[in-house]
């Protein structure tokens, strides 16, 4: 895996991760297991619709600097367990912690300031907004948005100027991807892959301490796959944190050091790629599938 | 289901949904204070019969009116600006006949299919009122139902077809365009004028234990009507197989295309239904005032929205007790408001469910 | 309006390229609207003063109009909010303004203050109401809010027409709406800027010759007048458009579309949507307070009936011809409902009317429709041109229902106006000049990112 490299000019850009601090252990921790300081930790979260209970009691430990992947049988509880981490629905029960501090129940754009940001499973790309609004729109806390930072004459000079300075990290972070071409299209008239590029791109440029996506690779042709892949290793590789939803048990094996299993919305099983495939239960689970 | 079913249902919609509880007790405490009025004086109990009766007969207008809003609501996906002309478009239409046929030979067609406009025939000289002239009235009744669904029938081939399965915000819009295209050709052929087109005929009083009432034979005939016209609805909706169509639709229009339910005879016939209520409903609302205007539609919209949104989109009972309910709130709320607030609290009330429980009181039922 | 390429844009560029194209297309049809009035009156021998008067008013509405339509577009256009309560909102505005600059001794009595802090009460006034409604409200879908805001503006209007608050004492002063009779306005905004501009030495030198050379032409010096009043408010409407440009071209401005387009996207990026909708819906409502008193409050007097839910759907209407979410798209709607819907069949009415000499018009339709089957068309055609109004508005329900068909995006919607206050092509790098954003830049890949 390559380092941290850089391109474009040095500033806190979001390439370089934090550092060789978290680049150390990372490679320190290459299991499962729980862990002393976990970036993100879920206690019996309980969640019920109705009649129908989606999430009972899940629990667990996501570590930094790992990928993580969360699989479960069809209506396992996997995007209710993602919507209620990222504030999109409301537990029942149970907590969720980031980085020691309690985010149970916060907004969902409380949780993304504090660095946890999660894409969608069906690519929401703005479309009416083009790539490059698209991705000028992800930086938190942008002095312009602000509404009288924009408009007052004097003031305004200074968003130009942040602009100019966020519109370079743009560019890069889309030539990165491979996507710069698309730049100044409509998002909405992207392909089915380049979308999936766009939403990490985009998730990349609010500068995450842990991404949680959303099935990225649904619908996805194999080269692409491979493209995204890399870059995923490449920003673990930085330090990023990922927890992946999947359906695709194969990749998630091949490619993630840890694997959680939620089975009706309960935790199954918790482990590394080996333990699970040896675990019975997951494979009952899957009612003999190919684990 | 059976008692202990229901009241634990009960008790878990009461946990569930707080706002419930604040308005039971609220509609407690405003009963309790009414008939404290009642018994200190301040408000007799005719006073307190004849606020309950007319709210009963507006509501019930309000709520014939409602359903085929509230069906169109659900089944055709958007809100119908244009409702309320087409209540108001039936009224003209079925008056029209009622002068004609009232006042054949004795005025000028023209004057006749007017309905007065130009000022030289008027009510009192027909005497047109369910007493003196029930042929009239009932071929009027018959004909504001027609008319209204034919109106609406030629209205969806030639805006709402063309527009269909596009969102609810377009169709809303053509609505509006409907609406004021509707509204002021009636204008146009009509013109302005509010003019009296029936004859109130004396009410029969008397007095129960002391209490004198008193009730109109035209708001009589509005409930008579109101109440055969929503016990057909029922029949239809439960056991006809139009009906479960209906019910099926309105509940998931995708399920119905799949199990094969022609949804474009559903539809059809939701505007013939809906727009066929309208229409009788604004007959039956102008019969009962005894003057017609061009507007008098547009200004029941907000209320029968208020009812259909009360009621739950596509609840057809729903839709009926919405308007009740709207129609009383708006003549109860004399009691502790100044008249001309009275409106604002209907209002102000349907602000309330549609911030705190937008599904409406009916959620959950299945449609009908 | 994707202009030169690099980061040279500056301060000016959104001003400047809008007059570039969008001035050209606003202007061109205000033009083309005066030449089509003017040649149809002159060639039917109209007077001039009739000519003139007719072509103050589609000024004066294309001008209120287009202002409150970039309101509006704020509101929906750019943040998805579908506001049909704009007229309650516009009453909020100059009754409180009326209320405020009201003489303590006049039949309606008010505090007497002048015209500018009545203007600010009435903008502030409206925000806190626009407030009001929205702090419960914004979370509703569409249709729903729709609903609630034409109620909201309902209730305006018969708190406005209620006898209870026709007079009133609030700590010792004597307030009061006027009730169904209205209140009247001390100090009209077409007065006061009328004043300023021709009142003061240099401004009376410019107009005394363009007074003398139109009254010379037949027109009526309060015409004058009032087309001094209707070329301030084109004025204001160029200070509307820069400032919701402002807004537009900004990452507030960005954030407004992303929560217009997927509210939800725009939260899991970090960004606190409810915060953002209520500042655009408030700032709206302000805008609207203020185009209230600038038409409405220069007409010397108000009461509810000036605010019915219809004159909320006429702007609508001129929203939707010029294109949700196009600021120019809002101006050249303005410009089109009022000179071409509105004005438009009245005037064409009166000149062939009074060149045609149809006699008197039949008191109903049957009037007309009668001889129409004895052969004579002209009754009928009397009755019509008598009757132009509900036509007008007939017109204007056809127009909707043809633009929902045909193209719902209105003229301008499917323009891009881009959310940013910077040109967003691809930055210059040291050494590399790169052309357009389409080309993929040389020399650049040396060094990390994706090296495969």
């Amino acid at each position: 895996m390559s380092d941290a490299t850089e391109s474009g000019p040095t500033e806190a850009s979001s390439d370089v991760r934090g550092a060789a601090a978290d680049a150390g252990t990372a490679e320190a921790r290459t299991g499962a297991a729980a862990v002393d300081d976990p970036i993100l930790r879920v206690e019996g979260l309980h969640k019920s619709f109705g009649g129908i209970t989606a999430v009972d009691g899940a629990s667990f430990a996501i570590d930094r600097g790992v990928l993580t992947g969360l699989i479960g049988p069809n209506g396992a509880g996997k995007s209710t367990t993602f919507n209620l981490i990222t504030g999109f629905h409301q537990p029942d029960d149970g907590s969720v912690y980031l980085d020691g501090d309690d985010i149970t129940g916060h907004r969902p754009h409380e949780i993304a300031n504090r660095g946890l940001v999660r894409t969608f499973q069906i690519a929401r790309e703005l479309s009416e907004m083009s790539v490059l609004e698209n991705m000028m729109l992800a930086p938190q806390r942008q002095a312009g948005e602000a509404l009288w930072r924009s408009v007052t004459p004097g003031v305004r000079g200074d968003v130009r100027a942040d602009e100019a300075e966020l519109l370079d990290r743009v560019w890069e972070m889309l030539e990165s991807f491979d996507i710069d071409h698309l730049a100044e299209e409509h998002a909405g008239n992207l392909s089915g892959g380049q979308r999936k590029l766009l939403e990490l791109a985009r998730a990349l440029m609010t500068d995450p301490d842990i991404l949680l996506l959303d099935e990225p690779f649904a619908g996805v042709n194999p080269s692409l796959e491979d493209r995204l892949l890399d870059h995923v290793h490449d920003l673990r590789a930085q330090g990023y944190t990922f927890l992946l939803v999947e359906h695709d048990i194969d990749l998630i094996m091949n490619n993630c050091e840890r694997v959680i299993v939620l089975h009706q919305g309960k935790i199954l099983a918790d482990g590394t790629p080996a333990d699970i495939r040896a675990d019975e239960r997951v494979i009952d689970a899957y009612l003999g599938g190919d684990v | 289901m059976g008692i202990a079913d229901s009241a634990s249902r009960g008790r878990e919609l009461l946990r569930d949904q707080p706002i419930v509880l604040v308005a039971t007790v609220v509609v407690a405490a405003l009963v309790l204070d009414l008939v404290r009025r009642v018994l200190a004086g301040d408000v007799t109990t005719s006073n307190v019969v004849v606020l309950v009766w007319r709210g009963v007969v507006n509501g019930l207008v309000i709520g014939l009116a409602g359903i085929g809003l509230s069906m169109t609501y659900s089944i055709l996906n958007f809100a119908n600006f244009a409702h309320g002309d087409y209540i108001t478009s039936g009224a003209f239409a079925g008056w029209a006949t009622t002068w004609v046929i009232a006042g054949l030979g004795a005025a000028d067609l023209g004057s006749l299919l007017l309905v007065g406009a130009g000022g030289n025939v008027f009510s009192s000289d027909l005497g047109t009122s369910i007493v003196t002239t029930p042929g009239a009235i009932l071929a009027g009744l018959l004909i504001s139902g027609v008319g209204a669904v034919v109106l609406a029938l030629v209205i969806d081939r030639l805006v709402y077809r063309p527009l269909r399965g596009e969102d609810g915000i377009t169709l809303l819009i053509a609505s509006i365009g409907v609406a004021f295209a509707l509204r002021y050709l009636l204008v146009f052929v009509f013109t302005t004028g509010v003019r009296s087109v029936a004859v109130t005929p004396p009410s029969f009083r008397f007095s129960i234990l002391g209490v004198g009432m008193g009730f109109g034979y035209h708001e009589v005939t509005l409930l008579v009507c109101a109440l055969a016209l929503m016990a057909a609805v029922h029949l239809l909706l439960q056991r006809t197989k139009l009906g479960k169509a209906m019910r099926a639709m309105s509940d998931n229009e995708d399920l119905a295309r799949i199990t094969g339910i022609p949804t474009e005879r559903v539809i059809r016939w939701t505007w013939i239904l809906g727009a066929g209520l309208a229409g009788v409903a604004g007959y039956l609302l102008i019969l009962e005032s005894g003057t017609i205007a061009y507007n008098r539609g547009w200004i029941l919209l907000l209320f029968i929205f208020a009812a259909v949104i009360m009621g739950g989109i596509g609840s057809v009972y729903g839709a009926i007790l919405g308007g009740l309910i709207i129609g009383l709130t708006d003549t109860l709320s004399q009691v502790w408001l100044p008249s001309e607030f009275t409106q604002a609290a209907a209002f102000a009330l349907m602000i309330l469910i549609l911030l705190y429980r937008p599904e409406g009181l009916f959620a959950g039922r299945t449609t009908a | 309006m994707s202009g030169a390429s690099g980061s040279d844009a500056s301060a000016g560029t959104t001003i400047r390229e809008a007059l570039d194209n969008d001035a050209v297309l606003v202007l061109g049809l205000l033009l083309a609207i005066y030449v089509g009035f003017y040649l149809l009156g002159a060639t039917l021998g109209f007077q001039s003063n009739g000519i003139a008067n007719s072509l103050r008013r589609v000024t004066f509405l294309t001008a209120v109009y287009a202002m409150v339509v970039l309101a509006l577009n704020l509101q929906w256009g750019y943040t998805g909010l579908f506001n049909i309560g704009v007229a309650g909102f516009m009453a909020v505005g100059v009754y409180t303004m009326a209320m405020a600059t009201a003489a303590p001794d006049a039949r309606v009595p008010g505090l007497g203050l002048p015209l500018w802090v009545g203007v600010v009460l009435g903008m502030l006034a409206a925000a806190l109401v626009g407030l009001i409604a929205a702090l419960p409200a914004l979370r509703l879908r569409a249709d729903y809010l729709a609903i609630t805001t034409i109620a909201f503006s309902e209730i305006i209007r018969f708190t406005y027409l209620s006898s209870t608050f026709q007079s009133f004492t609030v700590a010792g002063t004597q307030l009061g709406t006027g009730g169904g009779s209205g209140i009247g306005i001390a100090h009209t905004p077409d007065d006061v800027v009328i004043a300023l501009l021709i009142e003061n030495p240099i401004g009376a030198v410019l107009y005394a010759p363009i007074e003398n050379l139109l009254t010379g032409w037949g027109i009526v010096p309060n015409v004058v007048r009032g087309w001094v009043y209707a070329v301030a408010l084109l004025v204001g409407v160029l200070a509307f458009y820069w400032l919701l440009s402002r807004i537009a071209h900004s990452p507030f401005g960005r954030v407004l579309k992303a929560i217009r387009e997927d509210e939800d996207v725009a939260q899991a990026l970090g960004k606190d949507t409810r915060a953002f909708k209520i500042k655009a819906f408030m700032v709206g409502c302000a805008l609207m307070g203020l185009v209230g008193i600038l038409w409405q409050g220069s007409l010397g007097f108000v009461n509810p009936n000036s605010f019915l839910p219809q004159v909320t759907f006429f702007i609508w209407i001129a929203l939707i011809i010029g294109g949700a979410g196009s600021n120019t798209g809002s101006v050249l709607g303005g410009a089109l409902f009022a000179g071409l819907l509105f004005e438009g069949p009245r005037y064409v009415a009166n000149v062939v009317d009074q060149s045609f000499q149809l006699g008197s018009a039949p008191s109903t339709i049957a009037g007309g429709v009668g001889p129409l089957f004895a052969g004579d068309p002209i009754p009928l055609v009397a009755y019509t041109l008598a009757n132009i109004a509900p036509l007008r508005l007939v017109l204007v329900g056809v127009v909707l229902i043809v633009l929902m068909h045909r193209r719902p995006e209105g003229l301008l919607g499917h323009r891009k106006e881009t959310a940013a206050s910077i040109d967003l092509g691809r930055p210059t790098r040291d050494g590399s000049a790169s052309a357009g954003a389409d080309s993929i830049p040389v020399g650049d890949r040396d060094t990390g990112g994706e090296g495969r």
